[in-house]
């Protein structure tokens, strides 16, 4: 089962944080900046995987999480879930997010919870898995922002690094947005 | 850089309203949020943030709470962004409930993930949501319908379940699979709550495993996944069902969409595999219904992707939970060896774990990747250094206990998480508890290293059993003192150093320790103790507990005179202490300190142990103590970890030998696997066994309980039987690094082959192949022996012919092999009376032919002292010119004496043909009378006869130890037998194979068995690689078939038949070597002769 799905920046400011599982308001952001602490101070090159946090943790818990530009996305499993398929979990999630947002950043994570929290709900239902096919996760939340008038979306004078795009590499559409990514690389 | 301005772009009016209002109030809802955020980005601490989030959350409160706002939604989002920083807007919870009621379908949605994200299942708050929910449940709109779902599997009071359930039940048929499926997710969800209450709609569970839609049957096996694992015989119907789906899955017959990466609902997959794994456990008929799918799992998941690796990884690990079956287990170690070896990390981590998982089962396997795993300690990610322990953990025995826990204690020197501290604190802790014994000294230096690392977050059970194991001692009196006392010599410099650094816990149990045996050290003076425990009480960071275990030491040890200055000074200072137990324990010092009489009555010396209230304790029904190595033992089983060998297994006690190469870690593996049904034991004699020697006990029937008498286990026999000695083997000639690895590889690895041939998972398929060795009959017949009318000496009672036992032992380096192949060699002697033709077999227990009870028995009769000539003398000279004619011309091996008795010598060489390698053992008669051979012909006084035995190799070994027995009958008529061994090394079996490149092309594609290790170069001249390979050229036999630029091929066979490929390539001033043939161990054979080789230059 998943226990917790976080998302934070590298500053470790949160961006979205979904617990499955009862938490005090305390317990969560200590949770919160355990797991950046934990996440943060690892390299590019080590493996995605984390075991031992004190507070969701335990032997039984792990941290599988995937570093994309400037967000983490962590989550907090128990034994029960298949540590590769988590982080392909991770990858169809952000992919999605692609998808919906039309090249997703930070900026839109931060304006659009409820939108990301809604993906989301369509992936993972009360700790499990419920939809790992892109293409049906979106016609779900398609379905139901059909009724939402749109909105247009409010930028002001942000720093740029939270329109830098998630990298991630996407079959068949990997040379545009390799790209992009470079770009921003030093911004 | 075109998106960012599209999006600035698209933002641009907003910017401008935002310039042309400056009004707060008057800024759209949305950039309200940006505004918050912005602010947020731009503030530099904490406090700023804080206030700053008040204020925001002021001003929500204020609009949210007027009676018209038009912008709940909005409102509700930035409440939600607040919340997720940490700060609390209970405020909007209400505001969120009522959104969720009475808003649109738009407004329903936020204020139901308000209330999802803000509430849990116990708030109060949440029977308000229920009647929305309800209405929501039943309402025509699809979307309504899912967020009432999906809020309900998020949270929902306990007792109102029974309100919802039929209408979540309900929706198990409704048309629309989205809905199905998430009333699914919600039953389970239920389940996981309060099981009893949905127990009556089991068969709906069942119902929905069977949905034509695969999402539905997919949502479905979380419940089973959880159901099975809560009761797996419940399930155990289901097996087909589970297996067809996953084979239809398998085979690609789910629709596309389904595919992620092209492979078939990996997920799904991963989701079975799990099931079936839990329901085979120990299981056997219905893990057989499960092979074949599992076997096609393996084949399908082509290693593409993360996701295929994914479901390998789960189909490895089912394989090893389920009933054993040998071929998959095969394929599925070669598939461990897939992750353990791959350069990704993600997938080397799960190799790992599943070498952790499966190397109780099959300590084999982490033997065949002790250099990855070795490399792995080293590994710059710590968590794959952690697991690399994990896994090492499991595998410590007595003899690589000491550098486990060496390498566990370098990891929590560097490891700063403090979940990762302790459980590795006390992992060392139960290593060291579980071998103190051995090694005194070790067990207190790593416990006082634990005591100083795990500081005082460890378990506080590490302590209290170290103390227990202390005062309590072991079998030896001796030993226990000598324990005592080194942990009280160990703990003196440490006070006297700076005991201020030392935690808290480890201070307690210094304070005990020296309470209780400081007496033991005779140069110490309890003064001393004192004045250094006093120091304790005087350090500002003491904890209260601390200085009440100090002042307990020091009522032991106080004995007035020359101390009392000491204990009165504490004790008048503590007497007046706030905390009443310090104050307790002071008084109690002052008495006793005054009253020496009374004192030797409450502290007896030594007698921490004995305590009446136990009895009395247990009278009164208390449960009983449990010693250290009981519950050692019911932990181990709880955990199910056999950290002892199996239970065939040998008698450790070969620490006493040197491990350096890298040949080593078989070195060790003395087979204990014995398949009993292909050894004929018959006359053979147990003479070692558990407790070591057993003295001429009565000859065993029962073949499968021979142990196995290794070579290296006996030293004091290694003189006796053959020339041990000269195949210790020596240092690789490899670089530093290199060579410290492949040290600390047999130091780790170090004791657990001598399980490695026990078949895997403790089930006793008979893994070895007998193997016989047939030697064509080799004429003797050599004219010397025709002339001297001598006949073979050689008589076996019952076939009255000569028995030659011969025993293709492998070298002690390859011992593990050893029951495997019992070797028969039928030979036949021609003699003056014609072919004899014998043939029997040897058993395994008398490996080295030097087994003393027999040979003891056998040979109590001798015949007479006879006059000893000096058999070495006669033998130097003389046996040369014995060797048979057609075999003189070709070069032989020194003649080398095996063993007499007063009656015979024997000795051997080896002769080195181009199709065979001949044996010839010379017999010669030490005695003064004749010795007969029945039913013919004798041996006559100082006379020789002449054996010949061609040998060949099934199974390579680095050594191939051959061992007989002679039997033979002295004139008084008594029969009597001698035996003997007599070791030649692979290289003699090794011959030139001359192919081309091409011939050496094809073979090379077909040969599965394969080395590769990296060798020294010589570099004496220009060409090193050529240098090289004409040296191992020389040395072993090799035909080099051709050398281009830095790469060269090299060809050779085991005699005619079992060729071997090997391939160089200089790099780096290095020759990587890469061997290969269809021949198992022949490569690793081979590479040990070619470094011997290369050293030897």
């Amino acid at each position: 089962m998943i226990k917790a799905i976080l998302i934070f920046n590298n500053h470790g400011k949160p961006r979205l944080s979904k617990f499955y599982e009862h938490y005090n308001e305390d317990t969560e952001q200590q949770i919160i900046r355990e797991t950046f602490h934990l996440v943060s101070k690892r390299d590019e090159n080590v493996c995605n995987f984390l075991e031992g946090g004190m507070l969701i943790g335990g032997s039984d818990y792990k941290l599988i999480y995937r570093h994309y530009a400037t967000l983490y996305f962590v989550f907090c499993v128990d034994s029960s879930e298949s540590e590769l398929g988590i982080l392909d979990l991770i990858q169809v999630f952000v992919e999605t997010l692609d998808k919906c947002f039309e090249n997703v950043c930070e900026l839109d994570l931060i304006f659009h919870v409820d939108k990301v929290h809604n993906i989301l709900a369509e992936m993972v239902m009360g700790g499990m898995v419920l939809e790992t096919n892109m293409n049906e996760i979106i016609t779900q939340v398609d379905a139901q922002n059909k009724m939402e008038k749109s909105e247009f979306f409010p930028f002001f004078s942000f720093s740029l690094s939270l329109y830098r795009r998630l990298s991630f590499s996407l079959p068949g559409r990997t040379g545009r947005h390799r790209q992009k990514n470079v770009s921003y690389c030093h911004v | 850089m075109s998106d960012v301005v599209e999006k600035t772009l698209t933002a641009l009016p907003s910017l401008l309203s935002l310039d042309s209002h400056p009004g707060s109030a008057k800024l759209s809802s949305t950039s309200k949020l940006g505004n918050l955020i912005r602010g947020i980005t731009e503030l530099t601490s904490k406090h700023e943030e804080e206030k700053l989030i008040q204020h925001e959350l002021l001003a929500i409160k204020e609009q949210v709470s007027s009676p018209n706002t038009t912008m709940m939604k909005e409102l509700m989002v930035r409440s939600i962004y607040c919340e997720m920083l940490g700060y609390e807007a209970s405020f909007s919870y209400i505001h969120a409930i009522k959104l969720a009621q009475q808003g649109t379908v738009l407004e329903k949605r936020v204020g139901y993930l308000a209330v999802s994200l803000f509430l849990n299942e116990s708030h109060e708050l949440l029977l308000l949501l229920v009647n929305t929910v309800l209405k929501d449940l039943q309402s025509t709109n699809l979307i309504e319908v899912c967020m009432a779902l999906t809020v309900v599997s998020q949270m929902f009071p306990k007792d109102m379940i029974p309100a919802i359930l039929p209408l979540v039940e309900e929706k198990l048929n409704h048309p629309k699979e989205i809905i199905r499926r998430k009333a699914v997710l919600a039953l389970y969800k239920f389940y996981l709550i309060a099981p009893n209450q949905v127990q009556h709609i089991h068969n709906k569970f069942r119902k929905a495993l069977c949905d034509k839609d695969p999402g539905v049957m997919t949502a479905s096996l979380h419940i089973y996944l959880q159901m099975i694992q809560e009761n797996p015989e419940a399930y155990k119907d289901l097996t087909p069902s589970f297996v067809t789906i996953l084979k239809q899955v398998v085979g690609g017959k789910l629709p596309m969409d389904f595919n992620y990466h092209t492979v078939p609902a990996p997920w799904l997959q991963i989701q079975l595999l799990r099931i079936l794994s839990l329901l085979g456990k120990n299981d056997q008929s219905t893990s057989e219904v499960m092979y074949e799918v599992l076997d096609e799992s393996l084949q399908r998941a082509e290693m593409n992707h993360n996701i295929t690796y994914a479901i390998l990884y789960e189909c490895v690990k089912c394989i090893y939970t389920i009933h054993p079956k040998s071929d998959l287990l095969e394929k599925a170690a070669k598939c461990i060896g897939n992750f353990v070896l791959s350069p990704k990390i993600n997938l080397k981590y799960l190799g790992l774990k599943a070498l952790t998982y499966v190397v109780q089962q099959d300590p084999k396997l982490a033997l065949q990747h002790q250099m990855t795993i070795i490399e792995c300690l080293d590994h710059p990610d710590l968590i794959i250094k952690r697991e690399t322990l994990e896994l090492l953990f499991r595998i410590t025995n007595g003899q690589n206990v000491t550098v486990i826990v060496e390498k566990m204690l370098e990891f929590l020197c560097i490891s700063e998480d403090d979940h990762t501290t302790i459980d590795l604190v006390g992992k060392v802790a139960e290593l060291a508890e579980k071998y103190p014994l051995k090694y005194n000294e070790w067990f207190i230096e790593t416990m006082n290293t634990v005591f100083s690392l795990g500081g005082d977050m460890m378990q506080p059970d590490i302590p209290n059993s170290f103390l227990k194991l202390l005062s309590e001692g072991f079998d030896s009196v001796e030993e226990d003192r000598k324990l005592r006392l080194f942990a009280v010599n160990s703990y003196i410099p440490l006070l006297r150093g700076e005991p201020g650094k030392l935690p808290q816990r480890f201070l307690q149990v210094i304070s005990w320790v020296l309470g209780e045996y400081s007496h033991l050290r005779e140069d110490l003076e309890p003064a001393e103790v004192l004045s250094l425990l006093a120091k304790l009480l005087d350090m500002k960071n003491s904890s209260s507990e601390t200085k009440s275990w100090v002042l307990m030491a020091m009522t032991k040890l106080c004995k007035g005179g020359a101390d009392a200055s000491v204990t009165q000074e504490v004790s008048e200072t503590y007497s007046s202490s706030l905390d009443t137990v310090l104050r307790q324990r002071a008084h109690e010092l002052q008495y006793l300190s005054q009253d020496p009489e009374l004192r030797a009555r409450v502290l007896p010396r030594g007698s921490c142990g004995n305590f009446a209230f136990v009895s009395e304790a247990l009278a009164a029904g208390a449960a009983p103590y449990k010693p250290p190595h009981q519950r050692q033992e019911e932990l181990d089983q709880s955990k199910a970890l056999s950290l002892e060998p199996y239970g065939l297994s040998l008698p450790i006690s070969m620490s006493s030998c040197s491990i350096t190469d890298r040949q080593s870690p078989t070195l060790l593996s003395m087979s204990s696997g014995l398949s009993g049904d292909t050894l004929k034991l018959d006359g053979i004699k147990r003479v070692w066994g558990r407790e070591g020697y057993l003295a001429q006990r009565e000859p065993v029937e029962e073949a499968a309980q021979v142990e196995v008498p290794s070579p290296i286990q006996s030293p004091g026999r290694q003189g006796e039987g053959d020339s041990l000695h000269s195949q210790t083997p020596t240092q690789t000639p490899t670089p530093e690094p290199e060579q410290e690895k492949q040290q600390l590889a047999s130091s780790l690895f170090v004791g657990l082959a001598s399980q490695s041939s026990v078949s895997l998972m403790g089930k006793s398929e008979p893994m070895p192949q007998r193997f016989r060795r047939k030697a064509k009959g080799q004429g003797l017949g050599s004219s010397f022996i025709a002339n001297e009318q001598i006949s073979s000496s050689l008589i076996s009672p019952p076939s009255a012919v000569d028995n030659l036992l011969c025993n293709n032992l492998l070298d002690s380096n390859n011992a593990s092999e050893l029951a495997e192949q019992t070797s028969q060699l039928s030979q036949s002697l021609t003699t003056a009376n014609g072919t004899c033709h014998a043939e029997a077999e040897l058993t395994e227990s008398d490996t080295k032919g030097c087994n003393p009870a027999l040979r003891r028995d056998n040979c109590v009769v001798a015949a007479g002292p006879g006059p000893h000539n000096d058999p070495g003398r006669l033998t130097e000279v003389c046996l040369d010119s014995y060797l048979p004619a057609e075999l003189s011309g070709l070069s032989h091996s020194e003649i080398a004496p095996l063993c007499a008795n007063q009656s015979l010598n024997l000795s051997a060489c080896h002769v080195q043909k181009e199709d065979s390698l001949i044996l010839v053992v010379f017999i010669m008669n030490s005695s003064e009378s004749a010795i007969q051979q029945i039913p013919a012909g004798e041996v006559t006084s100082y006379s020789v006869a002449v054996g010949q035995y061609s040998l060949t190799v099934k199974r390579p070994a680095v050594h191939v130890e051959v061992v007989g027995t002679v039997s033979y009958q002295l004139p008084a008529g008594t029969s009597q037998s001698l035996q003997f061994s007599y070791k030649v090394p692979l290289t003699s079996f090794i011959r030139p194979f001359v192919v081309s490149t091409e011939e050496y092309g094809t073979m090379w594609l077909s040969f599965s068995h394969d080395t590769k290790q990296n060798l020294t170069l010589i570099n004496d001249n220009q060409e090193p690689l050529t240098a090289t390979l004409n040296a191992l050229k020389k040395k072993l036999q090799l035909h080099v078939v051709e050398v281009i630029g830095m790469e060269g091929i090299v060809a050779c066979r085991l005699l005619q038949d079992l060729p071997c490929l090997m391939h160089c390539r200089v790099n780096a001033g290095w020759l990587a070597v890469w061997l290969r043939s269809p021949v198992p161990d022949l490569p690793d054979c081979l590479i040990y002769h070619c470094q011997r080789a290369l050293q030897s230059l």
